[in-house]
């Protein structure tokens, strides 16, 4: 791969062991997927939640935060994915003061680095979304596909590691989508049965997602009647992602870089139809009506502002069951906005509890489920219904309103 | 001792030996696995209750999200992880895990399936730098 003076300089250790460390992790990875060169990056969001990290990850983090200034800090912008565990709220969950430590210890290490702790899973909603053309290092699948289909910014999945590496270099190999040969379509989709609500959305997805199958390709989807708004966009690929591993989709007429089908090369290819049935298949596939909830969780993408105006209506004035639990994931960021708007009182004295920072499929699921006794796990998230069944639960899904009327109900309405 | 080579894509880490654990299914570190006991815990897995550890793991492709990333490097540390890993087709998040934990992967096997090209118990090199499986079956 070819490397300019600077990324030679950075490889001969010339700045440092956790820049040469970077480079060095992005060369293999361009090696790997046939890069010609390194593009520059304006941006990275990193996921780091301490279950998946470990006392590996996070001993490996406090050695690059333990350098000097010059050696440790990113040279650009980079952000982080939802924590695991809410340092405002984790005993009475059931999460252990060790899960709290590493946190901890993790947040202390970020920060010396100079990464800004957003805990964030919809930065594109609420921190700085990227523009059409952008080459960013995004982690959090959900995240790049949003950013590559409806912003038209340019990234590969990232995972922890290399976003850490692309914020120490500013750079990530020149691979996958950010090449315009990877971004022309590869299958192609006509909706019949128009989406209406988030959950439809998100069931639509995740149908697509399956059909795609393979980090490779690339849907581009005819026959939506409707733009899509930002919470729609963000549930339909969010599930998309997480059935498919898809990083890049299309609509016809509405994303950025498909305003017609020859936009992106898809007239050729053979039409695959989506059909209402396929729909409530899959959405039957995680039907229980009439069944006990334990647990109903707003999450996977956290909430928006606007969703969460969206629960706290629906919240206002009534109560939970008492053998009900509902939790609500939310960035910090909006948190602060909900409550000033008085939704957080409104979901509050609903019974429910607002988590700032956190995912709840990333904050240790299988320990919390056992330690509440949460099997019967309800949600309006069509990727957190898809995550959660290996982690012990027995998921189901709903729209966002029939989740708030189970949560009253003691059972699935 | 005979041997047979098989090309595939220059892929990540060096070259080590050690015996094939095969099945026609995915990997993702978070959904299929024990972590701490080493085997794989998902129910429908192909693999089900098979320990991993020390094994060349060779399966289809990578699935799922980007935890994995994190993940391979946590269980090296532990010593509880696959010896190396063989897919058809890797994605961007087990190639960046398996440079983060010095693990070697391969994918993109010229002579096709790899699940089929290779048996459980086989004897194997991988020889990641220069894109390289030899069986040593005597």
């Amino acid at each position: 791969m070819k490397l300019t003076s600077k990324a030679q300089a950075l490889a001969a250790g010339e700045f440092g062991p956790a820049r040469q460390w970077a480079i060095e992790h992005q060369q293999q990875i361009g090696r790997m997927f046939d890069a010609a060169d390194m593009v520059e990056v304006s941006q990275a969001h990193m996921m780091a939640d301490p279950e998946s990290i470990g006392l590996a990850g996070v001993e490996l983090v406090e050695g690059f935060a333990a350098l000097p200034e010059a050696e440790r800090r990113v040279v650009v912008p980079m952000i982080t994915d939802p924590r695991g565990v809410d340092l405002n709220y984790y005993d009475p969950l059931g999460q252990t003061e060790a899960m709290a430590d590493l946190e901890r210890r993790f947040i202390f290490a970020c920060r010396a680095m100079g990464i800004v702790m957003t805990n964030t899973c919809i930065n594109y909603q609420t921190v700085m979304p990227p523009v059409r053309g952008e080459h960013v290092a995004y982690g959090d699948t959900g995240v790049v596909i949003y950013s590559n289909s409806f912003c038209g910014a340019r990234s590969n999945f990232e995972g922890g590691p290399s976003a850490l590496a692309a914020g120490l270099t500013g750079l990530t190999p020149r691979y996958g989508l950010h090449l315009d040969e990877n971004r022309v379509a590869t299958k192609r989709f006509v909706v019949e049965k128009q989406p209406e609500e988030l959950t439809e959305w998100g069931v639509l997805g995740a149908v697509i997602g399956k059909r795609a199958g393979s980090y490779w390709e690339v849907p581009v989807v005819e026959g939506i009647e409707r733009v899509p708004t930002s919470d729609e966009a963000k549930h339909m690929g969010a599930a998309m992602a997480s059935y498919g591993s898809t990083p890049l989709f299309h609509i016809v007429g509405v994303t950025p870089e498909c305003d017609s089908l020859a936009d992106v090369e898809g007239g050729d290819l053979p039409v695959e139809s989506i059909t209402g049935r396929e729909l409530a298949e899959l959405r039957g596939s995680f039907g229980a009506v009439g069944e006990k909830v334990d647990v109903v969780v707003f999450a996977a993408p956290q909430l928006s502002l606007v969703e969460m105006q969206s629960v706290a209506a629906l919240c206002r004035g009534r109560t939970k069951h008492k053998d009900t639990s509902m939790l609500v994931c939310t960035p910090a960021s909006v948190y602060v906005d909900a409550e000033a708007a008085g939704y957080i009182e409104d979901i509050e004295n609903f019974g429910a509890r607002v988590l700032q920072g956190t995912c709840f499929y990333q904050q240790y699921a299988r320990e919390i489920g056992e330690a509440n006794g949460w099997i019967r796990l309800l949600s309006n998230s069509t990727k957190i219904v898809n995550i959660l069944g290996g982690y012990g639960y027995k998921p189901a899904l709903a729209s966002m309103t029939e989740c708030v009327d189970s949560a009253v109900a003691g059972k699935i309405v | 001792m005979m041997s047979r080579v098989l090309k595939c894509h220059v892929g990540i880490g060096s070259k080590v030996e050690g015996v094939a654990l095969v099945a026609d299914d995915n990997f993702s570190a978070r959904y299929d696995l024990d972590r701490l006991s080493g085997v794989f815990s998902r129910p429908q897995h192909a693999l089900a209750g098979e320990s991993y550890v020390d094994k060349i793991l060779v399966l289809n492709t990578a699935k799922g999200g980007v935890a994995t990333a994190w993940m391979l490097y946590e269980m090296v540390s532990r010593g509880m992880a696959p010896k190396a890993l063989l897919l058809n087709s890797a994605n961007t998040i087990l190639a960046q895990g398996a440079a983060l934990a010095e693990l070697p992967l391969c994918d993109r096997f010229e002579d096709g399936d790899v699940t089929g090209l290779i048996n459980t118990g086989d004897q194997l090199i991988v020889d990641p730098e220069i894109g390289q499986v030899s069986l040593m079956n005597g």
